[in-house]
């Protein structure tokens, strides 16, 4: 059978990320998108450990290690860098997690974007800090358990709506993907890679010890991301919104929420009022791929 | 200062090496590992596709995992449409 993607691996075996580790995945897609003509900015986020200690490295593309709050920042410098040596096709992508997005990168990340610096920065969000042991994010969801949310009913507060805080930036390009699809998320990467300007991709990346599910479902946690409504994937180009995948009938949240150890105190109406809120989350969505806007 | 055991003193600190991390074989901690029944096996490539570590090769007509990197995660058992990735408990070492 002909391979839907690249077998171009950029990413190398041997990297130190956990066993069914959903952001290695996602570092295999986004680079068989981009290409070997690329620079890879990573603040401290899991992948700064996957990514080996020097002078080995798990991607065959330069890697630049930034502060945690400075990932923007710093790709924005390598760009002009670049710029200034005359190299205009080298793709700068920041990669961070949703500790160095949502939370620590974010006023870095508000800068490049308010100056539409052409780079492509890609949040890897495994909804908390996995890398130092599993503390709350933004990017964390209502009712999920982490060490700094000990409770049974797991974080009060919701996930912060990122997309609508990049949107309001006004940047040329947003997507959303995760590892489920591989070719929805190659593409988004390589057609994030012709457009100018600041472009931002957010990833869902399941996290088997931080969700505390069996590592041989990282996949099907993605897909019943998606398959529930949990997570949409639409991309936003130049102000034309459009669903990538729309189903015709979303699956109960519970599917997607049951498997997950991080979800286990969680109470029958607690799990309804996140049934009524993709529902009408959903509803929005839909109007807006119906709108084209 | 010498970057690694095996590099030359004369290695200088801020060079940028092309070394890559498949220097680092997973080694014995594995404790499941994945075997692909070839009799069944489509070739549909969905193991390949979704391994995490990277480690299954496609050159050949039925798909090769290179144990030396597999963790054992299962993802290519759980997705392989054919149920033909077997999960069997590695030897204790
Ligand atoms: S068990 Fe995991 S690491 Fe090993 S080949 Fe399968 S998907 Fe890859
Ligand atoms: S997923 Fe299963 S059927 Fe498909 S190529 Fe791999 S082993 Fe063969």
């Amino acid at each position: 059978m002909k391979p839907s993607i690249s077998v171009d691996e950029l990413m190398t075996s041997g990297h130190q990320a956990c066993q069914g580790c959903g952001a290695t995945l996602t570092m295999r897609y986004a680079l068989k998108g981009l290409g070997p003509e690329t620079v890879v900015v990573l603040p401290a986020c899991c992948w700064t450990i996957i990514a080996g200690a020097a002078p080995r490295c798990s991607i065959g593309v330069p890697l630049l290690h930034a502060p945690f709050a400075a990932a923007a920042a710093a790709a924005s410098g390598v760009k002009a860098g670049l710029s200034a040596r005359g190299d205009g096709r080298t793709t700068v992508m920041a990669w961070a997690g949703d500790g160095g997005t949502y939370d620590i990168g974010i006023q870095a990340l508000s800068g490049a974007a308010d100056r539409d610096e052409d780079i492509i920065y890609c949040c890897y969000d495994n909804e908390a800090y996995m890398n130092t042991g599993i503390q709350r994010s933004g990017g964390t969801p209502s009712g999920a358990w982490t060490m700094t949310t000990p409770g049974k009913e797991g974080s009060e507060r919701p996930k912060k709506d990122l997309d609508a805080i990049m949107e309001a930036h006004r940047i040329p390009y947003i997507a959303t993907a995760t590892p489920a699809y591989p070719e929805d998320m190659v593409r988004k990467f390589a057609k994030a890679k012709t457009i100018k300007g600041f472009r931002f991709i957010h990833v869902l990346s399941p996290c088997p010890p931080g969700w505390k599910y069996d590592t041989a479902d990282t996949v099907k946690l993605s897909r019943l991301a998606v398959q529930t409504g949990m997570f949409a994937l639409y991309e936003i180009a130049e102000g034309r919104f459009k669903l990538n995948l729309n189903p015709a009938k979303r699956k109960p949240v519970g599917e997607y929420l049951k498997p997950q150890g991080r979800f286990r105190g969680l109470k029958p109406d607690a799990e309804a009022a996140i049934q009524a809120e993709v529902d009408a989350r959903w509803a929005l969505l839909s109007q807006r791929h119906a709108r084209g806007t | 200062m010498p970057r690694l055991k095996d590099e030359p003193l004369s290695t200088p600190v801020v060079t940028p090496s092309a070394r890559p991390m498949s220097e680092n074989p997973t080694g014995d901690w594995r404790s499941v590992a994945p075997r692909i029944d070839a009799e069944k096996c489509t070739g549909c490539l969905l193991c390949w596709k979704f391994c995490p570590e990277a480690c299954v090769d496609v050159a050949g007509e039925v798909p090769r995992i290179d144990l030396h990197y597999c963790k054992g995660c299962g993802v290519c058992a759980t997705e392989c449409p054919a149920h033909c990735v077997h999960m069997s408990e590695e030897a204790a070492s």
